[in-house]
């Protein structure tokens, strides 16, 4: 019965043997124990998420960096009359097999660019095709036998050596692989985002001044606030839709065109700028709007003049993080045309194009070997403009901003 | 004020582009839609196209069959594509919707046959499977023990269904329904043969309403044995290189490309070959198509020569570019047949679509 009446100073009696301390704790080292866990287990998760990424990006770059290089070999290459009609006749029928033939159709193109070289025979570093190519950098290759000695043959002469890829940068998407590039989609990428930019950035920062500074807190504008950060959730492919069905089937833009495409991805874009932009106006103390008022300043000139400066570092960053994600988004551009075989680089944001991630897309998904490394090329060239727009936010972030 | 000018001037600007788009009325660039499995030989005409003549390279968007038929069959004006690509004859359904919105003069051209693979990794035994095999593997319900009734895939083995096959743990990769080389598969496969089995026939005699799915029945199991696995092919040939029990069914074109890691198996003793598939020999291979619309010929006028392209022995032929990339070309008799009709630009009518 003592027990249960009084556990706590028996308790209390048992542990004064051990620790004179008043405020000793038995369960002291318990505690700390489980801090410790808790500190290896947030350990290892970083650990964890580091694994992944260095994994990803290292196999991407053993993969890709091959793309950066291309195979070449010099062999006599005859401009007339005859070979500009049938450019097969160009090269001896034994390299027919080894030259890549998106080089050969381009005989006529090179002809007219330079006609001194009618009526010729000269040695060129011709573009040889992927299964050569594939051969050189040691990967699995389909070459007849015959092909074959000739290629081993050439090494040893060293008429048969791999260059750097210029062409993985002036060219667009092509079926032989060893001709594609990535120049029509980045081209592509760069108009969708000026588009982009061009609507999202104006219409969510104005947005964001009205909520913060001029709308009252009413059901109204707590409506709108819901719905804005509902907006943000809503899965990309669903602005695809709108995206078809507003702009290409109502307004009759041209369908695949960057126009469409910029403006679906702004739709996209807007709730991330328009939260951001929230954040970044109201950390701007009140303090200088009513400095502002005292000095009798109308709302406009406090808005336009004091606060708007003072928040912009923060939109920048808000902003520059949406334009990276609308950059690597694909989904919504499914459903508007714009993953595509688009080889072109458009000139103006009403004719098709092609972005970079759906570029990847469509390479990941060619049967030739040799989109594997171009895969992941890609992969690495858009994960870099990412990294670098990221970095820019946070230099710019550091730079500019204003500690309260 | 700021507000007003920039909000005015935005009106503007999108009222001009409107405007300035619907007043086009000829388009340099053709615009093609339609079957993934047609997508890479038509991109590669439009490559070939784009870079040995004047015009821009067409865009070639890559829709699946059906949606490539809705697209095209949407309307007469020029902001609907020029040409479709098919894996599948065009539908009754689908020529009736095209008449309706005043797509009336049409031509059908058949490229050649794309065959469909049943592969897997290299280091197994070789695998000779039947096409009763492969139902039997993939239906969600197939014959019971004594051939009366129906009842839930019981098979977990192949040596379950043929003792002479291996004992292997049945595990197959293919493709999701959205993709028109299942459509091939199901149709070739499982609808052509369980519409002659009475046991799934008489099913569907005894009430055509509730059973209907039984006149052709082509449901796949879905316990985990068939694993659908996206659009992407390459996606399945990885999955065949890792799992060593696991078959996969893909586009012949992947086969080919990836021979080092994969095989095929043998469908009725025949192994697929450009050969067998153009003759007819193995089972499962279809026909590929491409329509085009002849009322955009003159709007369009680059269409004629990208066509005449396609058409010529340099792309389709037995030695064709097609041919390198996985098309299996038709038998010389009809391909010429078939270039003469289209550039003829001969009119599809009905009585084409319902003869088979």
């Amino acid at each position: 019965m003592n027990n249960i009446i009084e556990p706590t100073s028996e308790k209390h009696q048992s542990s004064q043997v051990v620790n004179d301390n008043p405020f000793y704790d038995p369960t002291l080292i318990k505690r700390h124990n489980k801090a410790k866990r808790f500190k290896f287990f947030t350990i290892a998760s970083i650990v964890f998420a580091i694994c992944f990424l260095v994994f990803f990006l290292g196999d991407m770059v053993v993969k890709g960096l091959p793309a950066f290089q291309q195979t070449y070999v010099q062999i006599d290459v005859t401009y007339n009359k005859k070979t500009i009609v049938s450019t097969r006749k160009a090269i001896d029928k034994k390299y027919r097999r080894i030259v890549s033939r998106a080089w050969l159709r381009n005989i006529p193109k090179l002809v007219e660019a330079s006609p001194e070289l009618i009526n010729t025979t000269r040695k060129t570093w011709v573009l040889a095709n992927h299964q050569i190519d594939q051969y050189m950098k040691g990967h699995y290759y389909k070459i007849k036998d015959k092909q074959l000695k000739l290629i081993q043959q050439m090494e040893q002469q060293a008429t048969i050596k791999l260059k750097f890829n210029s062409l993985f940068f002036t060219h667009g998407d092509s079926k032989t692989p060893e001709n594609s590039g990535m120049l029509s989609a980045t081209i592509g990428s760069i108009l969708t985002l000026i588009v982009t930019m061009l609507t999202a950035f104006p219409l969510g920062v104005m947005t964001a001044v009205y909520l913060e500074e001029f709308a009252e807190d009413n059901r109204w504008t707590q409506l709108i606030e819901v719905n804005i950060n509902n907006l943000a959730a809503i899965p990309s492919i669903l602005f695809g839709l709108l995206g078809l069905a507003v702009f290409i089937n109502l307004l009759g833009m041209p369908r695949s065109s960057p126009l469409v495409g910029g403006l679906t991805l702004a739709l996209m874009t807007l709730p991330i700028i328009i939260v951001s932009s929230r954040a970044a106006l109201r950390s701007v103390p009140d303090s200088i709007r009513q400095a502002g008022y005292g000095l009798g300043l109308t709302k406009i000139q406090v808005v336009q003049d004091h606060v708007l400066p003072l928040a912009f570092p923060g939109i920048m960053t808000g902003s520059i993080i949406g334009m990276a994600q609308a950059m690597g988004e694909t989904a919504p551009l499914i459903i508007i045309g714009m993953i595509a075989f688009i080889p072109d680089s458009p000139s103006s944001i009403f004719e098709a194009a092609t972005v970079m991630p759906a570029q990847i897309f469509t390479w990941a998904g060619m049967p030739e070997r040799a989109y594997i490394e171009r895969t992941a090329a890609g992969i690495m060239i858009l994960l870099s403009v990412l990294i670098s727009l990221n970095t820019l936010a946070i230099i710019l972030r550091k730079k500019l901003e204003v500690k309260w | 004020m700021i507000f007003k000018k920039s909000t005015l001037s935005l009106i503007a600007t999108s009222a001009i582009v409107v405007s300035s788009i619907n007043t086009a009325q000829a388009r340099d660039q053709i615009r093609i839609v339609g079957s993934s499995t047609v997508y890479p030989f038509s991109s590669s005409v439009a490559e070939e196209f784009g870079a040995t003549s004047k015009n821009p390279t067409p865009v070639v968007e890559s829709t699946g069959s059906g949606g490539g038929m809705k697209l095209f069959c949407k309307g007469d004006d020029l902001k609907t594509p020029d040409i479709t690509n098919a894996s599948r004859r065009m539908k009754i359904k689908e020529f009736k919707l095209c008449e309706k919105n005043g797509v009336t003069d049409i031509t059908e051209a058949v490229i050649g046959f794309d065959g469909i693979a049943i592969a897997q990794n290299k280091h197994n035994a070789p695998l000779k499977l039947t096409k009763k095999h492969l139902l039997l593997a993939v239906a969600e319900q197939v014959p019971s023990k004594d051939g009366k009734t129906l009842v839930k895939n019981p098979y977990k083995k192949w040596s379950d269904i043929d003792p002479s096959l291996p004992d292997r743990e049945i595990i197959i990769y293919g493709p999701p329904t959205s993709s028109g080389t299942r459509d091939a598969f199901e149709d070739m496969i499982m609808k052509g043969q369980t519409k002659k089995m009475p046991v799934y026939t008489s099913l569907y005699k005894k009430d055509k309403v509730k059973n209907k799915g039984y006149k052709k029945y082509h449901k796949i199991r879905q316990d985990g044995v068939y694993v659908p696995s996206g659009e992407n092919d390459n996606l399945i040939v990885q999955k065949l290189d890792k799992n060593q029990a696991a078959i996969g069914i893909f586009g012949y074109s992947f086969l080919m490309e990836n021979d080092d890691k994969i095989s095929a198996a043998t469908v009725n003793g025949i192994t697929p070959t450009p050969d067998t598939i153009s003759s007819g020999k193995y089972p499962i291979s279809r026909s590929l198509f491409f329509y085009t619309k002849n009322s955009h010929r003159k709007a369009v006028p680059a269409m004629d020569k990208y066509v005449e392209l396609f058409m010529k022995e340099d792309m389709i032929g037995n030695d064709g570019i097609l041919s390198e990339i996985g098309l299996i070309p038709l038998p010389d008799a009809r391909r010429t047949s078939i270039r003469a009709r289209v550039a003829q630009h001969k009119k599809l009518t009905l009585d084409d679509l319902s003869k088979k």
